[in-house]
């Protein structure tokens, strides 16, 4: 039986390690509500840009097009942009990132990453990094046109044939799914969730708000001035916001899971903290039981 | 057959409801649309966009963004949508005086940070109109 003094010991050390989860679980969750919030307000966004894009492309004239809207050069090379946190205590979220990364993504891509977390995993696994980006919280605008303008360049410029963007989708707080798009080229990407949560539980299968590319009947579009100025127009700004999306997904999902984790954190230290006190209590009554017991024993001998 | 009209900004969706007509602020000027208009694509510049519902008229104040039309449904992405309600006068002249100061003395800012501020002027004018309006009629 353990004795009194190292159980109270311990007891003192879980109580400590749950106000510190205590502590974080308040803060990802305050932040979790602005994240989401942000993350939900810009999706309607982001799908209808993706939307109406992905229609423009169906219609344009894949012989001379747009040099945002098809591959050239890069020899089937890759760029996977990899949106991950900064900080750990976050559940599985990097590791599940890591996980789709390496199913998903061909051995010879090139690497850049937002987020410190991820960045030491791929060093280690001795992957090509290109850059390094970090973007505190709250996300800005601008520090996201910051790194789709040098992941435009590099893709202009021909090094890549395709830029990819691994991030992690939010669904709800409980459920964040890792997800590899393809933004250049530009492309159909799947962003958030149309999951009703009336079959939540049920073998409903979660699957990403596509945005939904209905073809046109009728003859191609009229582009007003002319179909390269609107592109040149659109295209970045595509570029930009869908990417800034991308990054709140990511966020949301973060703060999210780190919520959970230190939620979880929590209630596993309260719980300990109180078998513990159980364990205590009953060593201090044995104690306690022992010394009467010689005590009476002691007066027994002395009659 | 009336017009379904999407206006769409980062913050939210805007608007999503059928109309009768739009006329936008395309870059060549104003383009007045109604149902069945042919598949077109244009840019926008700063400025106002009206829509007839049921033969009340309504103004909204837009930034920069492009519009596409197909088959009966306007959609219009952009990075500001202010209906006449929402926009303060106030902060938005102390917003545009801010923008002319920092033209007229540029300082370190780069060519891209001055042209942002030039299209911020232009969306602050262009929510000023939709507001004063209004007061004019």
């Amino acid at each position: 039986m353990a004795n009194l003094r190292d159980i109270r010991r311990r007891i003192k050390s879980v109580k400590n390690t749950s106000q510190i989860t205590r502590a974080m679980q308040l803060v990802a969750a305050s932040k979790m509500k602005r994240a989401q919030d942000q993350a939900l307000h810009g999706r309607p966004f982001a799908i209808t840009l993706n939307r109406v894009i992905n229609r423009l492309k169906e219609r344009v004239d894949m012989d001379d097009p747009h040099p945002l809207l098809a591959e050239h050069g890069g020899g089937g090379k890759e760029l996977v942009v990899v949106v991950n946190s900064d900080k750990g205590l976050c559940g599985g979220l990097n590791t599940n990132m890591l996980k789709a990364l390496l199913a998903d993504v061909g051995e010879d891509a090139d690497y850049v990453t937002v987020g410190k977390k991820l960045a030491k995993s791929l060093a280690r696994l001795k992957k090509n990094l290109v850059a390094e980006f970090s973007i505190p919280d709250p996300i800005g605008f601008g520090e996201c046109k910051v790194i789709s303008h040098f992941i435009t360049e590099k893709f202009l410029a021909g090094e890549y044939s395709r830029v990819k963007v691994a991030f992690t989708n939010f669904v709800n707080t409980l459920r964040q799914v890792p997800t590899v798009e393809t933004l250049l080229p530009i492309s159909v990407v799947a962003l958030g969730d149309k999951e009703d949560f009336a079959g939540m539980g049920q073998d409903k299968k979660w699957e990403a708000a596509e945005a939904e590319v209905k073809p046109l009947s009728d003859a191609g579009y009229i582009y007003e001035p002319t179909p390269g100025e609107v592109f040149s127009h659109a295209l970045p700004m595509y570029i930009n916001y869908q990417f800034y999306q991308m990054v709140l997904e990511a966020r949301a999902s973060e703060h999210s899971a780190r919520m959970v984790a230190m939620k979880s954190a929590t209630d596993n230290a309260n719980q300990l903290a109180k078998d513990l006190t159980l364990e205590y209590n009953k060593v201090r009554q044995a104690a306690i039981t022992n010394e009467l017991l010689e005590i009476t024993t002691a007066m027994k001998a002395l009659e | 057959m009336p017009l379904h009209l999407e206006i769409v900004t980062p913050e939210a969706k805007v608007f999503a409801d059928e109309v009768d007509s739009v006329v936008i602020p395309g870059i060549d000027g104003e383009a007045g649309l109604l149902p069945s208009h042919a598949p077109l694509v244009t840019t926008i510049q700063p400025g106002e966009l009206r829509y007839t519902k049921g033969g009340q008229e309504e103004y909204l104040a837009l930034g920069e963004g492009f519009v596409e039309i197909s088959s009966d449904a306007v959609a219009v992405i952009t990075d500001l949508a202010a209906s006449e309600a929402e926009i303060d006068e106030v902060t938005v002249e102390e917003a545009m005086a801010r923008a002319h100061a920092t033209l007229e003395d540029p300082g370190d800012h780069s060519a891209e940070e001055l042209a942002s501020v030039q299209a911020s002027i232009q969306k602050s004018m262009a929510q000023l109109r939709v507001k004063r309006r209004r007061r004019s009629l």
